[in-house]
């Protein structure tokens, strides 16, 4: 925009996208510096949900801190409950028995796909679409009620422990997720000729918010943005951990096809793409599943060797690292989580240079940021 | 790579600023280095093509009762190598150059660990609280501390 | 009305005393009583369809608590707002925050009054009908800078802007493709243009099917009104996941309502206008309504009428459940690079088409063949 000589003075604005909001995807403060519609500065301030989750793991023993996992982001319990699981399980150097890995990854998965129908979901809403976000709640409550015949609940599962998992899926489980999956692929084709391919929709998502393979490396992107930025990196392949190695699915990508390599559009479709890759890896479980016990023998009064571990998972929004300290005592002696929607954030001051109010919202809803995880 | 062959590279390349290396029950093992020369060993792990360190995973706080410490943990794109890196600090003025310029990942989590352990990071971008309110007195994640009886009248 | 008024007077010997020019006041004031409280029951029971659609497409129910199906939903909200608490807030402009939705209001209401809704039920059958309408339905604009500026809120001003800009924008494509329709019937007057597309045509007797042009410029006109009304795809002043609902947002109580009806009544003109100049208003197929004795003729005309009308409504209500919403920079895109161009062009084909086929449309001309 050029500034004619003696034109009328400007002023730039500043607006406060504040806690409340309908698409912050939680209590996200976002203080913006705009030009008219032109965002100069979007600076986001995050912190309203800050439950000191690391101090109270230092209070609480190993076993009492799986429910606390839960709550980091509630919509991925079953993976946060496990990404726990794991690592403490790495410093103690526990053996799980089979058949609890298996259901593991059974409800990562499956709670990846619901994950990714909130993703989408919320997305189209924020975008003006109200009628995906149902669709998406439908196939999710569908979801929350195989998680319910599993373990007693829909949002925080606490369902892994230390050493395998609570509780055996009872007969019939398995031949509803199996049903469910079967009712769910076609499904995502039907999103897609929704609204994924929507003119106006991907009007909307492509060429916003450019982000490059090697800024999304350094800025420690993770999980869905970072493959969607066309980085091939996925730790279930790369750095397999649990069972993984045992299944057979792609690693999704991004690839510019509406627009360029790391638009918002490029991300919205490489979780579209997760949830197929996820059915998949579902069905191989499904089918595989041997018999035995589901959680291994882990003393009452648990207390792992002293040392540091750091273990990685695949979460929805990006890799969840824990890097674990103890002391030898019932209590963990320090507990850092390194979330990926934490560590996107990074990135939002320098992306949103130049666009539009309207693309802070995509930008926003394209990260699948939650704030749980941002702010622990 | 091996942590030990890394371990001697850098202690070559730069003598005694690499201090010791933790290996026995750390997993990945560390490489302790004195706070001062992090940011250029930092670099050295980025840019070196037999490391070629591009993503840093974790960067945390940490507080052994004695010192302070700042553990990194970094990972390479493309050898898929992994390995930690961690500085000593005083308890009494905990600082050490930034490494923002090196992994722009590393902007947020320095704030974390500055506005809940105090540490400062010299020379980076933006250094404040960013999960505590900006007048909050005190960095909770330190073993010493108090919580206030009050905050802003209101009783914590 | 003034002849309505005569002939009141005639029919009627007790009121032989009372002077014509208050009969007449009268008849208009009853006549707008009328058409008030048509608007404000459509507007209600609108609301409640909305969402009972919203339901339907959202693979839910809608709301079905209050009354059978739900049917007295609108009743419930209307009471809800009305005994709600009135905020202004403190910094806001009071006199302008309160005289906004008066605006809004008026400038959709007002525009009820030359609908066609039957063969002789209009309330003033202005001969610059559609003139009249595009005028009115300018007020909306003052109305929601207005709000938008007086709310002392940085959303509301945004919206408020927004909304300013696409109205404004929008207005020069739904005029000038509301034009061929007029070009076609040779008047403003709207219940002339119904009229025009009557006979033993039937259907095809409809200004959708007339030329080219004009069934092109159906299509142009809807969706250009939908831009009008802040419909979605076009609903960006109030963007609820943007600008948390933008202009009205520090609106509360019945100042809210009077906005969100309004909302409604909008889309009832877009509706009335559509199918008056393009489906054949009250027209009943293959069937001179004006034929029957008054009372039979008016309801019969009336019942199709509506009938056109809220299916037209309900198509605005389809597209809004199903596409997201334009960006405003697109929104503005669209409207002066494409829209305009089109509904000129469209304008010119009608012209030429009148000229060079004498007022003839195809239908016509393919009737006249088999004579």
């Amino acid at each position: 925009m050029t500034i004619r000589p003696n034109a009328l003075p400007t002023q730039e604005m500043t607006i406060n996208m504040g806690p409340q909001h309908p698409s912050t995807h939680g209590v996200l403060r976002v203080i913006l510096t705009t030009d008219g519609e032109v965002v100069t500065r979007a600076v986001p301030d995050v912190g309203y949900l800050h439950r000191a989750l690391e101090k109270i793991g230092e209070r609480v023993t190993y076993a009492q801190y799986m429910p606390f996992t839960d709550r980091l982001d509630y919509l991925a319990a079953m993976n946060c409950n496990c990404a726990w699981a794991w690592t403490v399980e790495k410093l103690a150097k526990i053996e799980v028995p089979e058949r609890a890995e298996y259901l593991r990854v059974i409800v990562c998965e499956l709670n990846r796909i619901s994950s990714h129908l909130i993703a989408f979901g919320s997305y189209t809403a924020d975008m003006g679409a109200f009628t995906p976000f149902l669709y998406a709640i439908r196939e999710r409550e569908q979801v929350n009620d195989l998680f319910e015949m599993l373990c007693g609940n829909r949002l925080t599962y606490n369902y892994a422990r230390v050493g395998g998992v609570s509780a055996d899926a009872p007969p019939g489980f398995l031949e509803k997720t199996k049903e469910f999956l079967d009712y769910f692929e076609p499904k995502l084709d039907e999103y897609n000729e929704l609204i994924s391919y929507n003119k106006i929709f991907v009007n909307r998502l492509a060429n916003v918010a450019v982000i490059s393979a090697a800024d999304a490396v350094a800025y420690g992107l993770t999980g869905p943005n970072l493959r969607g930025s066309g980085v091939p990196f996925d730790l279930r392949k790369d750095e397999p951990y649990s069972i993984y190695p045992k299944f057979d699915f792609k690693v999704c990508v991004g690839t510019g096809e509406r627009g360029t390599l790391g638009d918002c559009f490029d991300r919205y479709m490489v979780r579209i793409n997760e949830m197929r890759e996820s059915i998949k890896i579902v069905r191989q479980a499904v089918a595989q599943i041997p018999d035995g016990p589901v959680l291994a023998k882990v003393p009452r009064v648990f207390k792992p060797p002293v040392g540091e571990a750091y273990f990685r998972s695949e979460c929805p929004r990006g890799e969840t690292g824990i890097y674990l300290i103890s002391d030898g005592t019932v209590n963990a002696y320090r507990l850092k989580i390194r979330t990926g929607s934490f560590v996107t954030m990074n990135i939002f001051e320098t992306i949103t240079k130049g666009l539009m109010i309207a693309d802070i919202v995509a930008v926003i809803g394209s990260f699948d940021i939650i704030l749980p995880e941002i702010d622990r | 790579m091996e942590a030990q062959v890394l371990f001697d590279t850098l202690k070559g390349k730069f003598g005694d600023a690499v201090v010791e290396l933790q290996g026995e029950g750390y997993s990945p093992a560390f490489v302790v280095v004195a706070p001062a020369s992090v940011k250029e060993i930092a670099r050295f792990l980025r840019d070196d093509p037999a490391l070629s360190f591009d993503s840093l995973m974790c960067l945390s706080g940490v507080d052994y009762k004695e010192k302070f410490a700042v553990a990194y943990h970094m990972h390479s794109m493309k050898h898929r190598h992994a390995i930690g890196m961690k500085a000593f600090l005083p308890r009494e003025t905990p600082s050490l150059p930034t490494v923002d310029d090196v992994w722009p990942a590393a902007n947020f989590q320095e704030r974390e660990a500055f506005d809940l352990f105090g540490i400062v990071f010299e020379g980076s971008m933006d250094l404040r609280r960013i999960l505590l309110p900006e007048d909050w007195e005190g960095h909770p994640l330190r073993k010493d501390y108090k919580y206030p009886d009050f905050y802003h009248g209101i009783k914590v | 009305m003034e002849a309505l008024a005569i002939s009141l007077v005639k029919a009627v010997p007790a009121l032989g005393g009372v002077p014509l020019w208050t009969v007449t006041l009268l008849l208009i004031v009853a006549s707008a009583v009328v058409i008030l409280v048509f608007a404000l029951t459509f507007e209600g029971v609108g609301s409640l369809v909305l969402r009972k659609v919203a339901g339907d497409i959202q693979a839910r129910i809608g709301p079905n608590r209050v009354g059978p199906h739900g049917i007295l939903q609108f009743l419930a909200d209307g009471v809800k707002l009305v005994l709600k608490e009135d905020i202004i807030p403190a910094q806001a402009d009071r006199f302008l925050f309160r005289l906004a939705p008066y605006f809004v209001f008026v400038g959709s209401f007002a525009a009820f009054v030359v609908v066609p809704f039957g063969v002789g039920l209009t309330a003033a059958d202005l001969n610059i009908g559609i003139y009249y309408v595009m005028a009115v339905t300018s007020l909306v604009v003052i109305g929601v800078l207005l709000a938008g500026w007086s709310s002392n809120n940085k959303w509301a001003l945004l919206g408020g802007m927004r909304a300013a800009a696409q109205i404004v924008s929008y207005e020069i494509p739904v005029g000038m493709a509301l034009l061929p329709a007029v070009l076609v019937a040779g008047s403003l007057s709207l219940q002339d243009i119904v009229r025009s597309q009557g006979g033993l045509l039937g259907i095809f007797g409809w200004n959708l099917f007339h030329n080219p042009f004009s069934f092109f410029s159906f299509f142009l006109y809807f969706t250009a009104a939908q831009a009008e009304t802040n419909q979605t795809p076009f609903d960006l002043p109030e963007a609820e996941s943007e600008l948390v609902s933008g202009y009205n947002v520090e609106y509360s109580g019945i100042r809210f309502g009077l906005f969100f009806l309004a909302e409604f009544g909008d889309m009832f003109i877009v509706a009335a206008l559509a199918t008056s100049c393009f489906l054949g208003g009250w027209q009943v197929p293959f069937f001179n309504a004006a034929a029957l004795p008054p009372m039979w003729g008016n309801l019969l005309s009336l019942g199709v009428f509506l009938s056109k009308a809220f299916l037209m409504v309900l198509v605005m209500m389809w597209v809004r459940w199903t596409l997201p919403r334009l960006r405003v920079d697109q929104l503005m895109r669209m409207s002066w690079k494409y829209m305009v161009p089109l509904t000129f062009v469209n304008l010119l084909g009608v012209s030429l088409w009148l000229l060079v086929f004498r007022g003839k449309g195809i239908p016509g001309m393919i009737a006249s063949l088999f004579g």
